[in-house]
């Protein structure tokens, strides 16, 4: 099963956010709920950020960002919202007559239909499919205030066999990947271990060997400690020689 | 943080994991993470500390009580062992009725406190057969990451130990504001500690992250206490359904005073 | 000849004590931190938006804000069984009405955010500190908020208003006796979102307990603004 399981695109967009950036044309600070981050009525407020008269003010706690004349409050702390098109990776938790509930650490659980699995299953053998306990890499379709819908219809979906899963920040999700997948790809080659990383946080590694796998770890360790620091990837690259 | 149940998958890498003797932060399976203790958590309790094992962490306060002695105990002072699992210290405690873990967590380190007799009941008589002190010590978890047993232990003994009596006044009625330096009349030994071993499939382990101990099968906790140059086990409970082996408990019988004599000499200069 | 009026605490009349502010205490929260004033010592843990159980205490058009407040038995000189009592039941749910306001509750239906609030050491303000380290659990947790809540006890001995007792000034009894009056206020606004009091005051002189009550709240604001930034800055 291929394993590569980042979006591209996604991923470029969700990299941009990551921490300090080089790019100086954006520029970045800490904010706390209520505090005015920039003031002028061409500024246009836009995620965690409100307009209140000439002022633009944080809705949040996280990092304001001024992009142009757009101004947002990124979020570096907090639990998983859901979004559709995320990648997520869960466990299962229940089998109802139609499908899958999983949990997804959200508020939420998901929902996998049956007809989202990737091939046709039996309504007789859908444990045998997916098990109470297993885990999946799968995408959220919708959400809705029914719930989460997922579907395992996609490149690199599915049930996620060997290995094991544990739980970075969400908010360090985009450090872990890296612009377009630099820091994750240098992980996968140096430990030569198949890695998936969720949106909400999960972490998916397999290696050949017990080392590898808990060397991987450690590596996703050494990026989600350090969430404010410059030139990681250097600093990664780094750690592996001494590693 | 994260409410999720382990997983398959994450249990049987555990369980090979274990198998080779390795953990995710390099441990070895019967090695301990770092042990730190304060005191003075509340100026209010006659005596308390916290503890933190890794990024488990527990707080811990004595409060002394003026009452009567129990009657199949007339010459003695009294102890209770209490607590509440706060739902702060993890995404697993919900509030509302206690459950069966919080029932027994202070429960076991009351046997262990208790056996080790490290607190000489006899000396807590205020009025033979009238008034006795009472002492409550009360366990609080702030943040639960695997072993909340064994850093509670050590958070009582530490607590303990940094005990004060209030003063009395004429009528033998406390003035909680007389403070006085008469400390309670505790045992020179060290310890009493407990060790809580936890099982996957064949592996025994010390010392768990919530990780490791959610995947675990089992566990048993012993109280052990120095004695006459050498050991007691004054307190045990098995706390599961999946047995365990005589060689597996025969291992742990070599195990145990090797780590009393850990933990006392980390802790020696601060206990 | 008229003495100048001295606290029993020997602070100004409208002095703060200390204040210490510390974000990230509780690792396994969503979001966390401690707030104390002078010997009073508040801890408090975020835990959401999440899942609400039992399923039919959900509400579909918002999310739930639920406070659980209480003070360690060994957080008072007569030690306070485990459990919840009356008074503790009584300030969760002024906190809760407290710290709602700020909250886009309804961005999270069916949903509920849990903040636990625990007194490790009591000396009078252990609503107000509590409060105040809610205020600053929500933030870290990253939970949508307009805006920080502050909180601060006002009150009197006998006729001077002074700010922030402890609790040798609230067991104060010459004269007009000692009066308790808790303040939150949603920061940078005019919005009061606690408002109780025990004891005795002439409506006429509220206006001067407000005026003294932003002071105060400003100041605490700064010493929550430092610590938040301080996640980042370390």
């Amino acid at each position: 099963m291929n394993n590569d399981r980042e979006n591209p695109r996604e991923m470029s967009e969700e990299s941009n956010v990551s921490g300090f950036d080089d790019d100086n044309s954006k520029k970045r600070r800490v904010v706390v709920p209520g505090e005015i981050i920039v003031s002028g009525d061409d500024y246009l407020p836009s995620e965690g950020a409100r307009r209140e008269g000439v002022n633009v003010i944080a809705s949040r706690f996280g990092l304001a960002e001024e992009s142009g004349r757009v101004v947002k409050v990124i979020a570096i702390t907090g639990a998983f919202i859901p979004r559709r098109n995320n990648v997520i990776i869960g466990r299962v938790t229940n089998i109802t007559f139609n499908g899958w509930v999983v949990d997804i650490d959200s508020a939420s659980s998901g929902f996998l239909p049956i007809d989202e699995s990737p091939r046709f299953i039996n309504k007789s053998e859908m444990d045998q499919f997916l098990a109470i306990g297993d885990v999946i890499s799968a995408k959220i379709w919708s959400v809705n205030t029914r719930g989460i819908d997922l579907t395992l219809k996609g490149k690199g979906l599915g049930k996620l066999e060997g290995g094991f899963i544990f739980r970075v920040s969400p908010n360090r999700v985009p450090r872990v990947i890296g612009r377009e997948g630099s820091m994750i790809n240098l992980i996968k080659e140096k430990t030569a271990c198949n890695i998936s990383v969720g949106q909400n946080g999960w972490v998916w590694i397999k290696g050949n060997d017990i080392d590898s796998q808990i060397k991987a770890r450690k590596a996703i360790e050494f990026v989600t400690d350090k969430p404010f620091v410059e030139g990681l990837t250097e600093k990664m690259e780094d750690w592996f020689t001494k590693n | 943080m994260s409410s999720m149940e382990t997983s398959n998958l994450t249990i049987d890498t555990l369980r090979k994991m274990f198998e080779a003797g390795k953990r995710f932060d390099g441990r070895g399976l019967f090695d301990l993470r770092e042990i730190k203790v304060g005191f003075d958590v509340s100026n209010k309790a006659e005596g308390s500390a916290r503890v933190s094992l890794g990024k488990t962490e527990v707080v811990v306060g004595v409060k002394l009580q003026v009452g009567e002695p129990y009657p199949d105990s007339m010459d003695k002072g009294n102890l209770m062992v209490s607590g509440d699992m706060l739902p702060l210290a993890s995404p697993r405690f919900q509030a509302g009725p206690p459950d069966f873990y919080a029932i027994e967590l202070p429960r076991l380190v009351d046997r262990a406190i208790r056996e080790s007799k490290i607190i000489d009941l006899k000396k807590l008589v205020v009025k033979e057969g009238e008034k006795v002190w009472t002492v409550i010590i009360d366990i609080y978890p702030i943040n639960d990451d695997g072993n909340l047993i064994d850093a509670a232990t050590i958070g009582a003994v530490a607590a303990l130990r940094n005990t004060f009596l209030p003063g009395l006044d004429k009528d033998s009625k406390i003035d909680y504001d007389k403070k006085t330096k008469e400390k309670l009349p505790l045992s020179k030994e060290m310890g009493p500690f407990s060790f809580t071993f936890y099982k996957l499939g064949n592996s025994l382990l010390l010392d768990p992250t919530r990780e490791e101990a959610e995947a675990c099968d089992v566990r048993v906790t012993f109280g052990l206490s120095s004695y006459n140059k050498g050991y007691m086990i004054n307190s045990c409970q098995k706390s599961g359904r999946t047995p365990f082996t005589q060689e597996e408990i025969e291992k742990m019988m070599e195990i145990l005073p090797k780590k009393f004599e850990e933990v006392s000499e980390r802790l020696k200069k601060i206990l | 000849m008229a003495e100048k009026f001295k606290r029993p605490s020997g602070r100004a009349l409208n002095e703060l004590r200390p204040m210490i502010a510390k974000v990230g205490i509780v690792p396994n929260a969503d979001g966390s931190a401690m707030f104390s004033f002078g010997k009073t010592v508040a801890i408090a843990a975020v835990y959401g938006p999440r899942q609400l159980h039992p399923q039919h205490m959900q509400d579909p058009a918002t999310g739930i804000l639920r406070v659980n407040y209480d003070l360690l038995s060994f957080s008072v000189a007569d030690r306070k069984k485990p459990g919840p009592s009356r008074r503790s039941q009584e300030i969760s749910k002024m906190t809760e009405w407290a710290l709602s306001p700020v909250l886009d509750l309804e961005a999270f239906p069916n949903t509920v955010i849990d903040v636990q609030i625990y007194i490790l050491q009591a000396d009078a303000g252990t609503r107000t500190a509590g409060i105040n380290a809610a205020s600053l659990a929500l933030a870290h947790a990253g939970i949508p908020m307009r805006n920080l809540v502050c909180s601060v006890a006002l009150g009197k001995q006998d006729k001077e208003i002074i700010v922030d007792l402890d609790k040798d000034e609230e067991d104060f009894e010459d004269g007009e006796g000692a009066t308790d009056f808790p303040l939150a206020k949603i920061a940078n606004t005019d919005e009061f979102t606690l408002l109780q009091l025990d004891g005795k005051i002439p409506p006429e002189r509220v206006k001067e307990v407000l005026d003294m009550a932003n002071k105060c709240f400003e100041e605490i604001y700064e010493v929550q603004k430092k610590a938040l930034k301080e996640v980042v800055e370390k």
